[in-house]
């Protein structure tokens, strides 16, 4: 019994950046990584999986991404996750959702697991679609921001919760093998511990490209392209200066005059 | 002359009511000889036609379904069958959760142009041009289709004006086309009681964020709040941790601040699904150690500073 949960390293702006010579992304030298906050999630539900089996499934974590991205897998397999796959071309660079779903189909074709998961949205972009499009691609069943799980190894179903808008949930089952991107909340995603970092250095990782996967940059052409990239224009917001009393009296004035006291 | 295909949602036989607003996205790029279809998908559609029969709608395809329960499969079958007996160059629809499940494995399966969380749309001669927020909102993107012939693009939900007036769309019966469901639904659950906690009928909340960072820091804001009259909400980390009651949690799944006047966000990014909840109100405060901080770009007032020393000043005021 297998569990794949695919990751991914996101970027995260510093408090000012500028966008790179071409217009089409912010310049590398701005962005911070790491691993996206909703795979932290994901990853538990794995392992929670794992260890109320005794043991009996196995948690690997795959990710597409350059060298860098290695320290999100290493972030999820400090964990507890026993093994990596990491697929990187340099074909990948503008690379989409679409893209990156191809990608880790023929990684699930070569794993054959029993469940894969993501997370429901990745915290830089937000597409919300890289593991659905994965699903679609298997002709795999498939949910979208599940808040609760109940399956274990062997099941023919899940018991699913879809969380919906305003805070309702529908309960479902859902027929195994499945997709489902999971959301923040489903459980308390643990710290791994100094122990678990150093074991995670030595743990396999297979690392792919895409002739390992039988793809070309032709097969995994991306559905959408990035024409130009630029900062919104800012809203009306007038910024208070001055120093924090000052602030706050201003902060102050304002709550008054609007409640009228 | 191209067509366009809006794709309705619903839940329960109740009609998604963003589906007016893709409608809408929809119509900035509709020129004169185009035409524009909505599907509805239900177990009574025709009696949802009415609701979509909306200016610029030009036929309303109903597919009668088993029964009202969510089955993307049957979504996408249906998605599938339509784009490839119309050739749409647009399918869009609402950036709502219920799409999530759908809309990137349709758009797969079809080998389209794909878009999610879509805010503005345009035409450049023939190309296609969406524009997607990027980086926690704070770039924007604009994305084209290279050789698509067609791209299905969901659209962020409260951006547009929901389409309203009315036409006289022709109506198609669709015939559900056969295809496998893996998913039954089992029930529904509530959320939780909100104990006494009103932030839809609040006009005055102070709402803080991942900025309060740990739990023994919130209860000094639950008394700011007080002794400014204000009501405490909070963003979802805050609700998640356990630190506040899920009832306080402001946005897409947790409360709309409806009746909020003024809204003070403290230690909150700004995040689209926060937003959901209260980008409305008139008057918004963020203080954020961050200057980019997206919740700028939609306040009225902005302090780029420290949460905490802000509110331990503010205390001395009221
Ligand atoms: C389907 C779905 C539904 C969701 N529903 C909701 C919802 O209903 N409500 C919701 O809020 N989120 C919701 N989310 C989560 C959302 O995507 C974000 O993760 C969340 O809103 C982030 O909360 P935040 O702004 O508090 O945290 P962050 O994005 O981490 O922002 C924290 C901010 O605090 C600032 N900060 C840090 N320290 C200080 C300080 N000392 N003083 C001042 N500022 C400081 C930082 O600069 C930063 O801007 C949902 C997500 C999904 C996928």
């Amino acid at each position: 019994m297998k569990i794949l949960v695919a990751v991914k390293q996101v970027s995260v702006l510093d408090d000012e950046f500028e966008m790179r010579d071409d217009g089409r992304d912010v310049d590398e030298d701005f962005f911070e990584k790491d691993l996206n906050e909703f795979d932290h999630f994901a990853v538990e539900e794995a392992l929670l999986i794992k260890e109320a089996s005794g043991g009996e499934a196995e948690v690997v974590i795959v990710t597409v991404g350059d060298d860098d991205a290695d320290d999100a897998l290493r972030t999820a397999l400090a964990k507890g996750a026993e093994r990596g796959v990491r697929v990187w071309d340099d074909s990948l660079v503008d690379a989409d959702s679409v893209t990156i779903a191809k990608v880790l189909a023929k990684v699930v074709e070569r794993e054959d697991p029993d469940m894969v998961f993501t997370g429901a949205q990745s915290v830089d972009f937000g597409h919300a679609a890289t593991g659905m499009a994965l699903a679609g691609l298997l002709g795999w069943p498939h949910a979208a921001v599940v808040s609760k799980l109940d399956f274990k190894p062997g099941d023919e179903n899940a018991t699913i919760h879809r969380e919906l808008e305003g805070g309702l949930e529908e309960i479902m089952s859902v027929t195994c093998p499945a997709v489902l991107s999971i959301q923040l909340g489903i459980n308390q995603p643990r710290y791994a511990s100094l122990r678990g970092i150093r074991q995670a250095r030595q743990k396999p990782v297979d690392e792919l490209d895409l002739s390992d996967l039988g793809l070309s940059a032709e097969t995994v052409k991306a559905a959408s392209r990035v024409r130009r990239m630029y900062a919104p224009e800012r809203g009306q917001a007038e910024i208070i200066e001055g120093s924090v009393a000052e602030q706050a009296a201003r902060l102050a004035e304002i709550v008054k005059e609007l409640r009228g006291a | 002359m191209a067509e366009i295909l809006v794709v309705a949602g619903q839940r329960d036989g109740v009609l998604h009511p963003a589906t007016l607003e893709a409608v809408a996205a929809a119509r900035t790029v509709k020129t004169g000889g185009d035409s524009l279809a909505v599907v509805i998908i239900s177990a009574d559609p025709d009696g949802l036609a009415g609701a979509l029969s909306v200016e610029g709608v030009d036929e309303v395809i109903t597919v009668k379904a088993g029964s009202n329960d969510f089955q993307p499969e049957l979504v996408e079958a249906v998605v599938v069958a339509l784009a490839q007996a119309r050739e749409p160059s647009l399918i869009a629809t609402a950036h709502s959760v219920d799409a999530w499940s759908f809309a990137p494995s349709a758009a797969v399966m079809l080998g389209s142009g794909f878009a999610s969380d879509v805010l503005a749309l345009k035409s450049e001669g023939s190309d296609l041009i969406a524009t997607r927020a990027g980086y926690a909102e704070k770039v924007l993107v604009d994305l084209e289709f290279p050789g698509r012939e067609t791209t299905l693009l969901t659209i962020r939900t409260n951006v547009f004006e929901p389409a309203g007036g009315s036409s006289m769309p022709k109506l198609t019966a669709m015939d559900a086309p056969a295809c496998e469901t893996s998913l039954n639904h089992l029930g529904w659950k509530e959320p939780a009681d909100a104990g006494g906690i009103d932030i839809p009928g609040s006009d005055f909340i102070l709402s803080i964020g991942r900025g309060v960072s740990d739990e023994g820091n919130v209860e000094q804001f639950l008394e700011l709040a007080d002794e400014m009259g204000a009501t405490l909400g909070c963003s979802r980390p805050v609700a998640d941790n356990g630190w506040l009651a899920k009832a306080r949690q402001v946005g897409q799944s947790g409360q709309l601040a409806a009746n909020c006047r003024l809204y003070i966000a403290m230690g909150i990014s700004g995040s689209v699904q926060h937003q959901w909840g209260m980008k409305h109100i008139e008057n918004i405060v963020a203080v954020n150690t961050d200057p980019e901080a997206s919740i700028f770009s939609i306040a009225r007032y902005g302090i780029v500073g420290d949460m905490f020393e802000i509110a331990e000043e503010l205390e001395n005021h009221f």
